[in-house]
């Protein structure tokens, strides 16, 4: 059979999650004839996330009916450069997504800009400590942007998103009720922050106790009705409990198709194209041009779609292996730590303490929104003197009730028998009775946690997988011993019977198969350097100047907060440079 | 202030029909042979039983659920990557075998019952007393129990784990036959709408579930 040749577009999108959308939204504005491919299939609120089908813990949140299908394509991971990578088979610490929308329809909306600091980590830490205090074999660096020029981006995406909070800084003034240490915003959230659950408000009160600055963590979920500046409209949570794993059915959670896909989708110059799965960009043959992607279509056949710009919206991994598969630029290799693609890869580090309650305080842990709750942030960033601690990194703390769903959301003390009756006495004893604060934190970048490809697995098209080396470092189990220890303190003043602390420990290895968090960033980071990033500061790619690349795949090293905000202002950014200077002038923007 | 209940939360109230004890059901399976599914019917009766709390796993259905399981997407593996080479790595890797979980079901049945008969008088599982059913399934969980052609450990670790889904996922799915387990935990099921409940702090929701399909609990 002879391959399909499309005619030829301004640009193609690779993936159609968040940043595709955010992309195509941008790029359609400008004039340009866009087609975006998606490996997964095509999905809406209705009917896919429809109620009461969707309210279904077994189908979504176990058996992962919206994530990628590791039958087809995965990725293997090892603890380090010498040892043998064996597949990743089934969901554990990690689910990418799948499918129009992506990572957007299944989050749970916690969505955070950046600390200023962390955008230029390597500049500040050597600042105020400094260069000695980076350890050997850490690999941090600085974006290459900053914060004062993100922030309309920060800004134009919770305005697209309907984000529920409240500013702790406004233009630099320090406004009570926000989080007094965040970077200054524009303006106020567009809606007000949502309802707490009990137990956030106990956190609350106890942080405070101690001196600390409690706050409603940022939620694209909407705490009201919400018109965004598109005209997409979105409706009030209703703190159904349903919220990360599953598609939202009140059309209350920020997702690309509650924002930006009844716009989008409308747009003649606009074209989205789903199982579609993209095996290769390729290029000219000076090497350092696109010409456009290939790709897999539903019916198996092979697709040439040529295009003037080529935009990399796929999932953090399947940016960096997109690159690799089509030689753009040269692999990292952790050896001499030359080579640039697939370095600095990370992770986040999470811990947690469980606060056991009596009888008389039921929490209705079930009555959930994916991102309403009380944080500190009191020990995230370079909010506290890192000298005494040893560590670079940090995090937040806080209660946010995403759900009490009894199969996986069960929190029984330790010590629990597994079966039989005495867990059966258990689970009626602690499920209404429980309250977990969660701590969430960086991992720094290291010299051999990298991607490369896999020498021996292949997905379902033949093509090798991508292969993860990963293990925890010493800095980052400090780092949590820490953060987790200060949550520890505020759980013992919240009224609870026990409090049980679940944190990484020192020589723990990285554990595939207990969830963590799906904020895999790095493999493809942008800076100043093309001799140690992969894209510049407008997420162009140093090798090919016609290829972009998004997401946290640009990270250079993690960030205290969920990603996904810097993730879709980094995609504001680029598409502005896009169409303010590379259109006009189709070259290097840096 | 005067809560109003729906009448759907009175319903709750109402005595009905005791549950059926543990002896098994007489229902269809159909990737289990009559054998195995004893096994599975015992042993779901060890792993969450009826007792003073309420109906046990047999009661609500579980063994239904997991037959259910085996010929859909799980039993098959369906969704997860299962090329070779097969090798094996320490256990934070996960699961590394090349068996589906069907398999793994059907070769940790017939590898347990050997055990059990030559160990005990010619007995499969499902004949012996409860209180060395609970030593085998324990000797199982702690992997002091292992086979050639099965891990002892992954098979337990299937069967606790799909047990627990049968008794408390939403009945649609064969298990917790009238929300039971649900109603024992206070877990209101699909109801999924709670913003006028989310500021009634430490009051306990007073509604019973409902499921999917409309019933309620």
């Amino acid at each position: 059979m002879d391959d399909i040749r499309k005619p030829p577009v301004d640009a193609v999108l690779v993936g159609f999650g968040w940043t595709g959308a955010i992309m195509g939204m941008e790029l359609t504005e400008a004039g340009l004839n866009v087609v975006a491919l998606e490996r997964g299939e095509n999905r809406d609120t209705s009917p896919d996330f429809a109620y009461p089908r969707i309210a279904d813990e077994l189908t979504y949140g176990i058996r992962h009916e919206l994530f990628q299908d590791l039958s087809r394509e995965t990725l293997t991971i090892r603890h380090a450069p010498r040892d043998r990578a064996v597949p990743y088979r089934q969901f554990g610490s990690f689910m990418p997504g799948n499918g129009v929308g992506g990572g957007g329809v299944h989050w749970n909306g916690q969505h955070w800009r950046v600390l200023p600091e962390e955008l230029r980590l390597k500049s500040h830490i050597t600042e105020r400590y400094g260069a000695g205090f980076i350890p050997d074999g850490m690999t941090i660096q600085d974006f290459g942007v900053s914060y004062e020029e993100l922030e309309p981006c920060f800004d134009q995406f919770e305005r697209v998103c309907g984000t529920s909070g409240k500013a702790g800084n406004l233009n630099g003034e320090q406004v009570a009720g926000g989080n007094p240490f965040e970077g200054p915003r524009s303006r106020e959230f567009p809606l007000p922050p949502l309802a707490d659950a009990y137990g956030a408000t106990l956190f609350a009160a106890a942080a405070k106790n101690l001196g600390y600055h409690p706050f409603s963590e940022p939620a694209s979920n909407a705490s009201r009705a919400y018109t965004n500046p598109h005209g997409a409209q979105l409706g009030p949570c209703n703190f159904c409990g349903y919220c990360e794993r599953f598609g939202c059915y009140k059309y209350a959670k920020a997702s690309p198709q509650t924002t930006l896909l009844p716009v989008l989708l409308k747009r003649p110059n606009f074209e989205l194209r789903a199982q579609a799965n993209v095996v290769r960009i390729n290029l000219d043959s000076s090497g350092k041009r696109a010409t456009g992607v290939t790709y897999i279509d539903a019916q198996g056949r092979t697709v040439h779609q040529p295009a003037e710009i080529v935009v990399l919206c796929a999932y953090q991994l399947n940016n960096t292996r997109l690159l690799l598969q089509s030689g753009i630029g040269q692999p990292y290799d952790p050896g001499t730590g030359q080579g640039v693609v697939g370095r600095n890869y990370t992770y986040q580090m999470t811990g947690g303490v469980q606060v056991f309650f009596g009888k008389d305080k039921p929490m209705n842990p079930f009555i959930g929104s994916g991102a309403g709750g009380q944080v500190i942030d009191d020990f995230n960033g370079d909010h506290f003197d890192h000298a005494p601690l040893g560590f670079i990194g940090g995090g937040y703390i806080g209660v946010i009730q995403t759900g009490g769903r009894p199969i996986q959301q069960m929190s029984l003390p330790k010590g629990t028998p597994q079966w039989g009756s005495a867990w059966k006495q258990a689970i009626k004893d602690h499920y209404l009775y429980t309250v977990n604060i969660q701590t969430h934190g960086t991992i720094m970048s290291h010299r051999d946690n990298y991607l490369d490809l896999d020498p021996t697995y292949r997905d379902s098209y033949g093509q090798p997988l991508l292969r993860m080396t990963f293990d925890f470092k010493e800095n980052d189990i400090r780092m949590t011993h820490f953060v987790t220890g200060k949550a520890k303190e505020i759980a013992e003043g919240m009224g609870g019977r026990s409090v049980e602390v679940k944190m990484k420990q020192f020589g723990d290895h990285y554990d595939t198969r207990i969830y963590q968090t799906t904020h895999n960033v790095g493999g493809a980071i942008m800076g100043e350097d093309p001799g140690s990033s992969v894209v510049n500061r407008y997420l162009q790619a140093w090798d090919a100047h016609n290829v972009f690349v998004m997401g946290s795949s640009v990270f250079p090293q993690n960030i205290g907060y969920n990603p996904l905000g810097l993730a879709g202002a980094l995609t504001y950014w680029s598409a502005k440079a896009i169409r303010t200077a590379y259109l006009k002038t189709p070259g290097p923007l840096a | 202030m005067m809560v109003l209940v729906p009448a759907v939360s009175l319903a709750a109230c109402v005595p009905r029909p005791a549950l059926r004890t543990s002896t098994a059901p007489a229902v269809a399976h159909r990737y289990f042979t009559d054998e195995e599914w004893a096994f599975l019917n015992a042993a779901c009766a060890r792993l969450i039983p009826a007792d003073e709390n309420g109906p046990g796993a047999v009661e609500l259905g579980v063994p239904e659920f997991i037959d259910r399981e085996m010929n859909g997407a799980f039993g098959h593996a369906a969704t997860w990557y299962m090329q070779g080479p097969f090798v094996s790595a320490s256990p934070e890797f996960g699961y590394q075998s090349p068996l589906t979980p069907r398999a793994v079901y059907r070769a940790g049945f017939a590898a347990v019952d050997a055990h059990c008969r030559r160990m005990f008088g010619n007995k499969s599982f499902s004949g012996l007393p409860v209180a060395t059913q609970d030593a085998v399934l324990a000797d199982l969980e702690s992997g002091a129990l292992d086979f050639e052609n099965v891990s002892g450990k992954i098979f337990f670790g299937f069967l606790l784990q799909n047990t627990k889904e049968g008794y408390l996922a939403d009945p649609i799915h064969g298990g917790n036959k009238g929300m039971a387990s649900w109603k024992m935990i206070g877990f209101p099921g699909a109801r999924a709408d709670f913003l006028d409940w989310v500021d009634r702090h430490g009051v306990r929701y007073p509604y019973g579930p409902v499921a999917i399909s409309g019933e309620r609990g």
